[in-house]
């Protein structure tokens, strides 16, 4: 993967998007992930390509254990792909990149911080301004409907507030591409459907290029644009379904579409086969 | 209008605020609650002592009575003031040089795993090798100054904070780490904000056990060799078979070893408030 490396300083947080960037978020380019344990080699991922555009929202969904988490910590730069090539924004991916926010399925909430200090790390880690990041943290709060809370620990929250935290400080950086890895998996359902409007609206009014993992294929549907269907490890891109609905969506109204039915449907029936061929 | 819905729902729950508040007061209380039971049970014994020297069941050579020993504190209250502070004072500093090097060396063996192989051996060594036994060593190596006991009290207390140390520092959460690294923080944020800090509840855990064992410390050097301090206060009333005194200073020091530990149980609690009230439920059936 090392064949190009037209590499950039990193640390270039003012850049102008150029032609190719502002179309590409996200490019994976014929991914291939093994990872060596004592007794066998596991390949986790391979030959995955998927592109995401600057400003869309992409789910993706497989079986347990097909490496979607994988994919991301890949485009974060937490990993290291065996083969092949991964892009943020056009450039190469080859060390931890802080211009994406990061949501894991635990809020990784430290205890010892109220909601407040926990979404401003985000700020103290980066040295951001203190007054921007109280103002955006400010407005993050009202948006996911956290005020009230700022002063409270995350022990005194419910899961869903939790992760809303979580999502804030994950925000507050306005990073262009927000990874979020079975963000509402251990929420109950009700909770669930509600933290989906959610995104739903904060993805329309922020207009971040989302990357969602998800086990849910409503979520999934209602989320997103686009939906990547994996396949059973190794894991690999099987087919990618285009949703059809409008950014704007009434959860409720969403439910009953055609086109949602038809996703849904289409997903269920490959994640099917892909179970079915183990 | 769902949309609304969620919106509108911080009103605070009822419960979250008002507990906030009535905390001082309500702390006070379960603090009276959890407590009067060690101090009854302190109490019965206390009326067993005295009905066992009243009744003259034991010579008062061997157990003296409570009232003996309550008028021995008192008129040489001086002469106890000077030496309990003597062993305090060996027993703090051997406590701080402990947890100083202590959390250190953990730092340095979770950060290289080379050094963590080289000095554990040795760490275990040093805790297994009975004090007592190399107390006299070191009065010959460091005279019948303070220096051996504050060593002994070095010593003893050090192994608790290492492991507690070590143990804390491991058990970061990884994804917390790995969301330090999307932030493109350094590791030595990493460490001040998050691996650090949650290590404290471990780290109190084993601050708790090395303050007590730190006095213990510091009366095995008194005994071995010194002119000052409780152990010596022991071992002189013991040669003059003047138990009321020998009892006296026992109970100094198990006072001074009691104290210490509320102490840094105090601390930890103003320190670390969420972990204090988070394990409530565990804190209020364990008392």
């Amino acid at each position: 993967m090392a064949e190009k490396t037209l590499r950039t300083p990193r640390a270039d947080a003012g850049r102008q998007p150029s032609a190719a960037e502002s179309s590409t978020a996200v490019g994976l380019d014929a991914v291939q992930v093994r990872f060596r344990t004592k007794k066998k080699d596991v390949t986790a991922l391979r030959d995955v390509s998927l592109g995401v555009a600057s400003g869309e929202f992409v789910a993706i969904v497989g079986p347990s254990g097909c490496g979607k988490s994988t994919l991301l910590k890949l485009v974060a730069g937490l990993l290291r792909p065996s083969s092949g090539a991964v892009r943020l924004h056009g450039e190469d991916v080859t060390a931890p990149r802080p211009d994406i926010g990061y949501v894991f399925q635990r809020a990784a909430l430290l205890e010892w911080r109220t909601v407040r200090r926990n979404i401003l790390l985000q700020a103290e880690m980066r040295k951001m301004s203190a007054d921007h990041a109280r103002t955006r943290a400010a407005e993050l709060i009202e948006m996911t409907g956290l005020t009230g809370f700022e002063d409270a620990y995350p022990h005194e929250l419910s899961g869903g507030m939790q992760q809303r935290v979580a999502l804030c400080r994950a925000l507050l950086h306005e990073p262009p591409v927000l990874l979020m890895d079975e963000p509402f998996g251990a929420l109950d359902a009700l909770t669930r459907e509600q933290m989906n409007v959610e995104l739903n609206r904060i993805w329309r009014e922020t207009g971040t290029t989302v990357l969602l993992v998800t086990h849910s294929i409503s979520e999934a549907a209602y989320l997103a644009g686009r939906v990547a269907v994996m396949s059973a490890r190794p894991g690999t891109v099987t087919e990618v379904i285009d949703v059809g609905l409008p950014p704007e969506r009434d959860y409720t109204d969403t439910m009953s579409r055609p086109e949602f039915r038809r996703a849904t449907a289409r997903i269920r029936t490959l994640l099917g086969a892909a179970s079915a061929a183990d | 209008m769902s949309q609304s819905a969620i919106t509108r729902t911080p009103a605070p729950p009822a419960g979250v605020s008002e507990r906030a508040q009535r905390g001082a007061a309500e702390r006070l209380g379960e603090a009276v609650e959890h407590s009067w039971r060690p101090f009854a049970l302190l109490l019965v014994c206390l009326v067993a002592w005295w009905s066992v020297s009243a009744a003259g069941l034991v010579e008062p050579y061997l157990v003296p009575s409570p009232g003996a020993t309550l008028d021995v504190m008192a008129t040489k209250s001086g002469y106890l003031w000077h030496h309990s502070w003597v062993t305090t004072y060996e027993t703090l500093l051997g406590f701080v040089i402990a947890v100083v090097v202590g959390v250190l060396a953990a730092v340095v063996m979770v950060y290289s795993s080379t050094v963590e192989k080289t000095l554990y051996p040795i760490l275990l060594f040093a805790q297994v090798i009975p004090k007592i036994a190399i107390a006299p060593l070191f009065v010959v190596w460091l005279g019948f100054g303070i220096a051996p006991k504050i060593l002994i009290a070095v010593l003893i207390a050090f192994f608790p904070v290492v492991i507690s140390m070590v143990t804390g520092l491991k058990s970061v959460d990884p994804e917390m780490i790995q969301l330090s690294q999307t932030m493109g923080a350094s590791a030595l944020q990493t460490f001040v904000k998050i691996r650090f800090p949650a290590s404290f509840p471990h780290l109190f855990s084993g601050l708790k056990v090395a303050v007590t064992l730190a006095v213990t410390g510091a009366v095995v050097g008194e005994f071995v060799g010194a002119n000052e301090g409780l152990g010596y206060v022991i071992l002189q009333a013991n040669g003059n078979l003047d138990t009321p005194m020998l009892f006296a200073g026992l109970l100094v020091m198990s006072l001074i070893g009691v104290v210490l530990f509320v102490i840094v149980e105090i601390t930890e609690k103003l320190l670390l408030p969420w972990h204090a009230s988070r394990r409530g439920d565990a804190v209020s059936t364990a008392y």
